[in-house]
């Protein structure tokens, strides 16, 4: 169910600006693929490779003071909402000047000021979060919202259905996306969800809800500010389905037996940056030059961020428990122990 | 100093709590028309209305996990789960997310939920409702557990976690709500590992906390009709835990019994014990013991539920079999 909307049209350089972003998040991901494969960057990562329209489309709905929360695929996520690449690269690296001073990796990005808060790695376990970080804005009367995304695989978690009935509940300044990409990790929808339309499933919360297109990131542009207008008017939560495809496996350690190559092929040829890249070439707003510029531009972004990542210091071993809590742990920190310490 | 009970003196914290901070709130089920399961929050109703007391659907990972993020954006939420037994259902939200974001991110962000619930047997309640998990957010690194065993600690202790920006488990009983004891007046703090020497003695030091505080203190009063003088000490936090108080009373008395609602494998008790020995090790004149509930799930039946619990007389027993009492 859409509903109209009156906002002026995207101008050139916003369009430029969202294809420079999705071109930042795949030069992120394939130089992070490359220093994985070097040994370099070690845990679970997952690439968002085939999904940078879904990012940059939801964040360029945004304002900046808006928040958005993702699941553990959350690189471009937090790219999109402004993290730095070198910070990010050096998270990926262990190292103390990354986003969370190395103690999250590749599943747990956070960046405050940017409002990207948090990559979470529970599947589902982000959306009551998110429910609540959007309910504190209502209760303080701020005008700023919450976007939290997750995987088709979310949708059968019972954290799913309690998040949605609670925002719906208490009118939770929130949309939730979900990016379907067919596979929750190596399970096809039809086979981990007795119901493959995400809409459907949404309807039973009174949620308006609408699929999108995810390849195509000015639909996704034109989806979320929808359902940005609905939910900071005051109308409650949202829901937005993303169609769009993973191009590498769930994870670096995947031999995706699960999925035949007629389907990839397939979604390849539906690239989101090819297919924004061509569509500014037909309407004059992007040059063979200018494109090669930016591509080139993007490079260099990313091979500056790797250096910054490996000159960096890894984090002292103090670090290890440091911040475990905010406040001291206790009046009498002298007295009181929390573990039995080694002798 | 005003008499209060245990309960009152929640609703009391609350209360001045939710006068001082308009970013207090209280979410949880049944709390705002029904009036609280244990009537916690029915006085709270009139004075706060719907939009801080606010009822929630009976779903505790999506309190837990609210909560939480209200908390990460600013707010200080009271998450009220009716029960410890239901808190099974928020432990990830509790474990994976409210311990691990502050940490995780670096600290770049808090999370300074309050979580209270109940435990308690001895209701007849039955096996899914009689139970005591304090140790499952004790373990936890990131999380605050405090188990007051008075009225007078459970609004210090609750008015000291408004007062921090950590994750507090707080842990009340069921058994303990109608309790009556002195109460300050104000905004008189307990602070979170400070241990409390409730009754001093010279040959055997109780260790105890929340409702087996009871117990220590009957048992106690036995004790000395008999001519031993026991030392009562209540931990009222149990991460962080004051270590120092019950090593000292260990010292002075040379002998220590720890007293415990959870079934005693691999429970508190264990740690106290584990830590006072190293500590203490040359003042023992025997090993610290244990005595908690009796490793079964909660009966139904009287006899069979109260035969599960300490009580004074197995106190006793266990201190005969220390050679405590002769």
């Amino acid at each position: 169910m859409a509903v109209a909307t009156t906002h002026k049209p995207l101008t050139k350089a916003q369009l430029l600006h969202m294809l420079r972003q999705m071109l930042l998040i795949r030069e992120f991901e394939d130089k992070t693929a490359e220093w994985y494969a070097r040994g370099r960057i070690a845990g679970f990562v997952h690439l968002y490779n085939g999904q940078e329209a879904c990012a940059v489309g939801v964040v360029a709905a945004l304002e900046p003071q808006d928040i958005l929360m993702s699941h553990y695929r959350d690189h471009g996520h937090a790219l999109a909402k402004g993290a730095g690449t070198k910070e990010a690269m050096a998270e990926l690296f262990g190292k103390e000047t990354g986003l969370v001073k190395g103690k999250g990796g590749s599943m747990h990005f956070f960046d405050y000021q940017a409002g990207h808060w948090g990559g979470y790695a529970i599947v589902g376990g982000h959306l009551p979060l998110a429910v609540g970080v959007a309910f504190a804005y209502k209760y303080k009367k701020e005008s700023r919202i919450v976007a939290v995304v997750m995987g088709d695989g979310t949708t059968p978690n019972g954290y799913f259905h309690e998040s949605l009935n609670f925002a719906k509940l208490w009118e939770a300044p929130v949309i939730f996306i979900v990016e379907n990409n067919l596979y929750g990790m190596g399970t096809a929808l039809a086979v981990h969800s007795a119901v493959v339309e995400m809409t459907d499933k949404v309807c039973a919360y009174d949620i308006p809800a609408e699929r999108v297109d995810g390849m195509d990131v000015v639909a996704v542009y034109e989806a979320t500010r929808r359902a940005v207008e609905h939910v900071r008017d005051g109308k409650g939560p949202y829901f937005l389905e993303l169609s769009t495809y993973r191009f590498r496996g769930h994870s670096m350690a995947d031999p995706q037996r699960y999925r035949d190559k007629e389907e990839v092929a397939e979604w390849t040829h539906r690239d989101p940056i090819l297919h924004m890249r061509q569509k500014l070439m037909e309407e004059g707003l992007l040059t063979e030059k200018a494109a090669k510029k930016m591509e080139d531009d993007v490079k260099r972004e990313i091979e500056e961020a790797v250096r910054f990542a490996e000159a960096s210091p890894a984090p002292p071993l103090e670090a290890l428990t440091e911040d475990i809590y905010a406040s001291p742990v206790s009046a009498n920190p002298e007295a009181a122990i929390i573990s039995t310490p080694s002798a | 100093m005003p008499v209060r009970t245990y309960l009152e003196a929640i609703t009391d914290a609350l209360r001045e709590e939710m006068r001082r901070n308009p970013d207090v709130f209280i979410m949880g089920e049944d709390i705002y028309a029904y009036g609280g399961s244990y009537a916690v929050t029915s006085n709270l109703a009139d004075e706060f209305g719907p939009e801080r007391i606010r009822d929630t659907p009976i779903a505790e990972g999506a309190i837990a996990g609210v909560a939480t993020g209200a908390a990460m954006a600013g707010l200080r939420p009271v998450a009220e789960i009716m029960t410890i037994n239901f808190a099974l259902l928020a432990l990830d939200a509790i474990i994976n997310h409210a311990a691990k974001v502050h940490y995780m991110f670096g600290a770049r962000i808090k999370a300074p939920v309050i979580i209270r619930t109940a435990g308690g047997a001895g209701a007849q309640l039955g096996a899914t409702h009689a139970q005591n998990f304090e140790v499952y957010f004790a373990h936890v690194p990131g999380l605050k557990v405090v188990t007051p065993a008075t009225p007078a600690d459970a609004k210090g202790l609750l008015l000291a976690a408004f007062r921090q920006d950590d994750p507090v488990i707080f842990i009340e009983n069921t058994g303990l709500y109608r309790t009556k004891g002195e109460v300050p007046d104000g905004d008189v703090i307990v602070p979170f590992g400070s241990a409390d020497v409730k009754r001093e003695g010279k040959d055997v030091t109780l260790i105890c906390y929340s409702r087996q505080f009871l117990t220590a203190m009957q048992a106690a009063e036995q004790l000395s009709e008999m001519g031993i003088e026991a030392e009562v000490v209540d931990l009222r936090s149990l991460r962080p835990w004051d270590a120092e108080t019950v090593i000292n009373s260990v010292k002075k008395t040379n002998r220590g019994l720890i007293i415990e609602e959870d079934w005693q494998s691999y429970g508190i008790g264990a740690e106290i014990a584990a830590t006072v020995t190293r500590e203490a090790f040359d003042w023992l004149d025997g090993p610290i013991e244990r005595l908690g509930l009796v490793e079964a799930p909660m009966p139904y039946a009287r006899d069979l539920e109260r035969a599960a619990m300490p009580s004074p007389d197995k106190v006793i027993t266990r201190l005969r079999e220390m050679g405590v009492v002769r």
